[in-house]
């Protein structure tokens, strides 16, 4: 028999976490999977073994807080699992999880999937190149094993991440050549209006302004209005070449560390598919979720980033929101109970997408990562360039599930995470129809590698 | 390529990596371990094989597949070291073992 609980919770960050810690203190039987071997997410990864003496003041207070959520849910009832992987999700609230040796099925009344977010794929000329990374993956380098990389370090892209991570990494004592950023003079004045609104979150905008005085204190010069980047090297990263105010600039760097911001982890929602609607400021997908975080799918709630981009301290309460409507349709509270209690935490998460606007104007993704130039590589596992789509869109692929046809662009182990989004809008664009016209790929389980072996040591169901 | 910037607490384990003997803490994954090792590559590509590298760290990308322990398209990235690991780069597309 497969096992049978109230809810399964799939990620540990702090959407995961808040949502298992109260669902289970109302009494229900929660089972939190998590492909990491500690609870966190990335936002908060590695926040109980993370070394605070050398690198708490680096990683700063907003990443040390995260131990308390952590905290909280190692002290709830809630079965903890993890290096858990799931890989299929069904909607009468099933699924299917390995440890990594055996795997299983199980049933939840309900799901909340709180996946959280990805870093938007950045692709440009030359960032399939060995020393070419994502920003994220350089703080993950610092929080998971107190690394920084070692020589020249570009930092290239938008938003909040980017500078953070330029802080953090400066304090660690990484040597950056460059900060450059595609943030143009236009792109604040389009944000200005948003401004008195976004005071009400206003927490943000004063670190916001504190992360980019303390980079200017040290000297450095953020280059902004940055467009045309490219990495070129010999199999590995030795030169970024970009342009600013028409003048082309080379610099030597051996990391070059990619961001333009974050995006919703849809490979869950898309392999039960649920509605999904584009979000044209940040030109994403994102499920279609009530203020409960429930999809079309009754069984499946999204808590945090996967249901929308807005950061951590709104997943967690997202997470108890959430956590609170699966209660209540679980019947162990009523309408009126769920609502005094969430009535607090619905006001604070207003409060805290209040910034959004103003940062959705201001760090988009560029248009030209939106919209790479033919010669960029797009499916990095098939090796599919924008060139090669656009050939096969004059040659009559419709969508990204023709594509597939014609080139196995999204068929490789990623499934289409890095080349998704990018696929949808050079089609579009060839194309001259919107991205909603477009679609996106229709995924389908396992949507993590799992072995035979795996499968084969599986008992009967 | 990284640089470890604090001692390890801890303790450590031995992995092999592609014939190199690495002495790494117990805690980090296999993808932490070799970017501080190798400024080189953990992957070919299955078309033209080209050589890839770590990108996101989060198990997103699959750049950091390899073959750990004998078995095939393991995300380094999501694989914690342990004592007499034996890790090989991924080279090309997969082939049923014999």
């Amino acid at each position: 028999m497969s096992e049978s609980i109230d809810l399964a919770v799939i990620g540990a960050g702090p959407a995961g976490l808040a949502a298992a810690t109260t669902a289970s203190e109302h009494g229900l039987s929660v089972v939190l999977f998590d492909e990491q071997p500690a609870p966190g997410g990335q936002i908060f990864r590695n926040i109980e073994g993370v070394d605070r003496a050398t690198m708490g003041d680096t990683l700063g207070e907003d990443y040390l807080k995260g131990g308390t959520i952590a905290e909280a849910f190692r002290k709830s009832s809630a079965d903890y699992r993890p290096s858990a992987t799931v890989w299929r999700v069904d909607p009468d609230g099933s699924l299917a999880w390995t440890d990594g040796t055996t795997a299983r099925i199980l049933k939840a009344r309900r799901i909340i999937a709180a996946t959280g977010a990805i870093e938007r794929p950045v692709p440009i000329p030359g960032w399939t190149l060995s020393g070419v990374m994502a920003a994220g993956a350089a703080q993950i380098l610092m929080k998971t094993a107190s690394m920084v990389p070692d020589g020249p370090t570009v930092i290239a892209g938008n938003g909040p991440l980017l500078y953070l991570v330029a802080n953090q990494l400066f304090k660690a004592g990484a040597e950056i050549a460059a900060i450059l950023e595609t943030t143009r003079f236009r792109d604040y004045l389009a944000a200005i209006p948003h401004a008195p609104a976004a005071l009400r979150a206003n927490e943000y905008l004063s670190k916001g302004a504190r992360m980019m005085q303390h980079l200017r204190n040290k000297g450095f010069r953020i280059q902004s209005a940055v467009s045309n980047i490219r990495a070129t090297g010999d199999g590995t990263l030795q030169k970024v070449i970009y342009t600013a105010n028409t003048t082309e600039i080379e610099v030597k760097a051996n990391t070059l560390l990619l961001h333009q911001g974050v995006i919703p982890n849809v490979q869950i929602t898309r392999q039960v598919n649920a509605n999904h609607e584009w979000y044209a400021p940040q030109r994403y997908w994102r499920p279609v979720t009530d203020e409960w975080g429930t999809t079309s799918v009754e069984t499946l709630a999204i808590a945090g980033d996967g249901a929308g981009i807005l950061g951590a301290e709104a997943a967690e309460v997202a997470g108890h929101l959430a956590a609170l409507e699966t209660v209540k349709r679980l019947g162990k509270i009523d309408e009126i109970d769920r609502d005094v209690q969430a009535g607090p935490l619905l006001r604070e998460h207003n409060r805290l997408a209040s910034i959004r606007p103003l940062l959705d104007k201001l760090y988009h993704p560029s248009a030209e990562i939106l919209v790479p130039p033919d010669e960029t590589t797009v499916c990095r596992c098939e090796e599919v360039t924008a060139g090669d789509i656009r050939q096969c869109v004059a040659e009559g692929a419709t969508g990204p599930n023709q594509l597939k046809a014609y080139t196995r662009c999204g068929m490789g182990p990623c499934q289409g995470r890095m080349c998704g989004l990018t696929v949808s809008e050079v089609i579009a664009d060839a194309r001259d129809k919107p991205v909603e016209e477009i679609g996106y790929y229709r995924l389908r389980p396992p949507i993590k590698p799992v072995t035979l072996g795996e499968l084969a040591a599986m008992e009967d169901t | 390529m990284y640089r470890r910037i604090t001692d390890p607490k801890g303790g450590m384990v031995a992995i092999h990596f592609e014939g190199q003997r690495l002495q790494v803490p117990a805690n980090e994954t296999v993808a932490a371990a070799i970017l501080a090792a190798t400024p080189g590559y953990t992957r070919t590509t299955v078309v033209s094989g080209d050589k890839r590298a770590p990108y996101c760290m989060m198990g997103t990308c699959f750049e950091c597949s390899m073959e750990i322990d004998g078995v095939q398209n393991r995300q380094a990235c999501m694989t914690t070291v342990a004592d007499g690991m034996i890790v090989k780069r991924q080279m090309g597309k997969r082939e049923m073992p014999e």
